[in-house]
This record gives C-alpha cells, structure tokens and sequence, in this order.
C-alpha cells in the first residue's frame, strides 16, 4: 500500500522552517513518519535552512566562547533520558506523544452519528483532533474558512475527488466543500487539524458546533 | 583554523567570471570553482577547490584564509565523533558559531541570548556527534536543525513536533562518494540560492529566521532541490533494505 496524498513544498518548508502553528506541525510530523518521500522533500528544505546559516551574516562570538564552550562538553553529561520507544502501532510516535499512547489511549467523545472525536492539547492558533468515523458513515458536509489537513491512520474515506488511505493527507482550503465518507471495511480514523472553526451546512450541526468546539 | 597567508602576487586565482557567488553581494565567503595556487614559505600547496567545494575567504590584506584545509565539515564531524577531537571541534565552531549567531539574532533575538544559544547548539553538535549522518545531510544542514529547535525553546515559538526517529543511526563507514556527492550538492544550493533574483532570496531567508506565515511562503522557491531529495530518497531506501 504506497501513499498517494502528500504534503505540499509550501508546507514542507513551512514545517522545515518552523513556521507553523503546533497543530499543523503535528499533523506533517506524522505524516513523515509514515512517508520517506515527504522525509526526503523535508530534508531537502532542510539543507536550504542550511544554506541560510552558511551564507548568511556572522556575527562575532565573545571572546571567551569558545573556551567556555570547551569547558562545557569537557563536563560528563547526564545521558540523556531516551524518550521511552514506542511500540509500533497505529499511530506513529509524534502522535502517540501527544495521545499518552497508541489508539487504546485516546480519549473519545460522542459527537453523534457514530462519529467520536478527541481534540489533542496544543497552542490554540490552530486546533488538531482525532476524529473516528465508522465504515460507511458520512461526516457532515462542512466548507472550510482556513486550511484543513485531514491524515488517515486507519481505514479509508473518499470525497467528491479522490479516496485517501492510510497516510494520505488531504490539503482543503476555503475552495473545499466536501462531504467526506468513511469507506466500508474497517473504522475510519484521521488526524484533522484546521486554522478555523469548521462550518457545517446543517442547522443541528451548526447549533452543536459551539459544544463540540469543532 | 589554518591559515594560509601569501603575498597577493603568489596568489593565483582562475576564477569563472560568471560564477554567480563571486558576482554576488556582500558575502565574505565565496565558493570558488577554481584552483588556487598558494606559495608560501617555498611549499607549494594546491588546493583543487572545485574537487571539495572549498570555501575560501579573502580578506582586505590579500591573505587567504584557506578555509579547506579545515573545512571537510563531515570530516571533522567524524573526528569529533570517533576520537572526542577538541581542534576539530574549535574548527567547527570557529566556522560555525558565528552564523548560528548571526541567525538567531536574524531570528529576533538579542546579542547576549544569540550567544549563549550558539554555545548550546555547538555543545549539542558535540553531544550528538554520533547521530550526524554525512550522506543526508551537510554539516551546515544538520547545525541549522539543531539551532532552529533551540530558538523554538529561547523565543517559545511554536512548539513542533518531531518525525519519528529512523529506527536506525547512520552508518559508522559513510561511503565517501556519497559523502562527497552531498557536499558538492550543497554547494550547488548555495550558488543557486545566491543567484536568485534578491527578492526571491530575501522571501526564502526571512522565511528560515522565521519572519513569515506559512501562507506567506511560497511554494515555488527556485531553488534546484530535486537531486538533494532523489539522493535522501535513495538514502532511505538502501537503510530500509538493510533493515529488513
């Protein structure tokens, strides 16, 4: 199974330069970790940021820099605490980070319909949340007022253009009116993560949209 | 670092008139495609600048710092990682230090926090000597990572979560070939990225200093990152095969 979705160049750089709110990093780190051809694009913007170091201006270091900083390493260090591996599971070690554990950890809350979602704690210029979605059912139709990038962990979903699997990550801007169904077989679960509050079309939604905070 | 001083008129330069660094701004430190010649005390010594992508610097009194004596970066890398080599390590940071510097206060922060943050990020290329990987990533590449997670932390950006560590380190013996290909690639970059128009530059710079939005940055930079990524891409690949 290859991934067909990939992360942008805008994104990549963005990323690569540390320029984007937590939750949209989240969502690229995951999305790396599932796709050596992302990992190769981002290293290669990378070695831009690179460049930028090498070429741009230096400035003079105190004059006592570098020994101070011999002294420094010349200290034994603590080894350093390995973060504790994570098995391998459906959700790859950034996310699993943030959940406390694989998919056993997460803690879900109805939102109707079957649909169950759990919003990650991040920095609130964006939001990212799990969102699990059974075979079959439809998320409502929703239009987008920023920038959305939906990752599959588990099962499938299709929309009016494409199916997205496991590691796909779809891009939806403002242009984007979809109403995304979870493909029959197994459970859908993605990573979402939007700039904006989500507007769905229906009334209840929109009336639920305030106490689901999506 | 080494220097070699000569009088200018022992100095040979051929140097490709076109060279878009050479005919570029501000820049100390030029990319020479050239080889240079330096007499000095009798010895000859031929550097064949080309062949390394050897950065040399002239200064104003006609001396050459001949950067490359010192400047196989991943080779100095290695001696740090395989024998704790403390000249090898103040010829990195003699190099290095001062544009971690520069960057970080490009970046918006002060001289003295600047400072203290380039000694951790050299303290930390020191540390983690053992997870360089010279056939992914040049020596610059890989001080750019570890500085641009030490601002995140000194000026609380945002918080950015890492790709899963490979489940494996580089190889200890690097294939030197490969080694040498990615340097000559980042060179290339940095001729590339010197030679864009200075707009395009400019956008591509204050991008990395972390001046812009992310739908401020464009998609397009111009810049030829193809080979670097079909060379990363291949990387992986023969890791992963060996891993299986």
């Amino acid at each position: 199974m290859s991934i067909r979705h990939h992360l942008s160049d805008q994104l990549l750089m963005a990323y690569a330069a540390a320029g984007l709110p937590e939750a949209f990093s989240l969502v690229i780190a995951t999305h790396v970790s599932l796709c050596d051809d992302c990992r190769a694009r981002l290293e290669s913007f990378d070695a831009v940021g690179g460049v930028v170091v090498e070429m741009g201006d230096e400035v003079a270091m105190g004059a006592d820099a570098l020994a101070a900083t011999l002294a420094r390493i010349e200290r034994p260090v603590a080894p350093p605490v390995a973060p504790a591996r994570r098995a391998p599971g459906v959700f790859p070690t950034p996310l699993q980070d943030y959940v406390g554990g694989d998919l056993a950890a997460v803690r879900w809350r109805r939102v109707g319909g079957g649909v169950k979602q759990a919003i990650l704690p991040t920095a609130k210029d964006a939001s990212v949340r799990l969102l699990y979605i059974p075979a079959g059912t439809a998320v409502p139709d929703h239009g987008h007022r920023g920038l959305e990038l939906t990752l599959v962990l588990q099962g499938a979903f299709a929309d009016d253009s494409d199916t997205f699997a496991r590691g796909d990550v779809e891009i939806a801007d403002e242009e984007v009116e979809h109403t995304p169904v979870a493909l029959a077989g197994a459970d859908c679960i993605c990573l979402a993560a939007t700039d904006a509050p989500l507007r769905f079309r229906g009334l209840i939604p929109r009336l639920a949209q305030p106490l689901l905070r999506i | 670092m080494r220097v070699v001083s000569a009088p200018s008129d022992n100095l040979e330069l051929s140097l490709r008139p076109s060279d878009p660094i050479r005919s570029g701004r501000r820049k100390r430190c030029t990319m020479l495609d050239a080889t240079i010649t330096t007499l000095t005390g009798g010895t000859e010594a031929t550097y064949v600048a080309a062949a390394a992508g050897i950065a040399l610097r002239r200064k104003k009194d006609g001396q050459v710092v001949n950067a490359e004596a010192d400047t196989d970066w991943p080779g100095l890398m290695v001696r740090v990682r395989d024998r704790r080599d403390r000249e090898a390590f103040a010829a990195l940071f003699r190099h290095f230090a001062p544009r971690i510097k520069g960057f970080l206060m490009k970046s918006g922060a002060s001289a003295t926090l600047a400072e203290e943050c380039a000694q951790d990020v050299m303290a930390t290329l020191w540390q983690k000597a053992h997870l360089f990987d010279p056939t992914r990533a040049s020596v610059a590449t890989w001080v750019f990572t570890i500085a641009r997670n030490r601002r995140i932390d000194a000026l609380r950006r945002a918080r950015r979560a890492e790709p899963e560590d490979l489940p494996w380190g580089p190889e200890p013996e690097p294939d030197q070939a490969e080694v040498m290909e990615a340097q000559q690639e980042t060179a290339q970059l940095g001729r590339a990225l010197a030679s864009l128009p200075e707009p395009q530059r400019a956008l591509i710079e204050r991008a990395f200093y972390g001046d812009l939005s992310h739908s401020e940055i464009a998609a397009e930079t111009g810049l030829p990152l193809g080979t670097i990524k079909s060379r990363i891409r291949l990387a992986l690949e023969k890791l992963r095969q060996q891993m299986t």
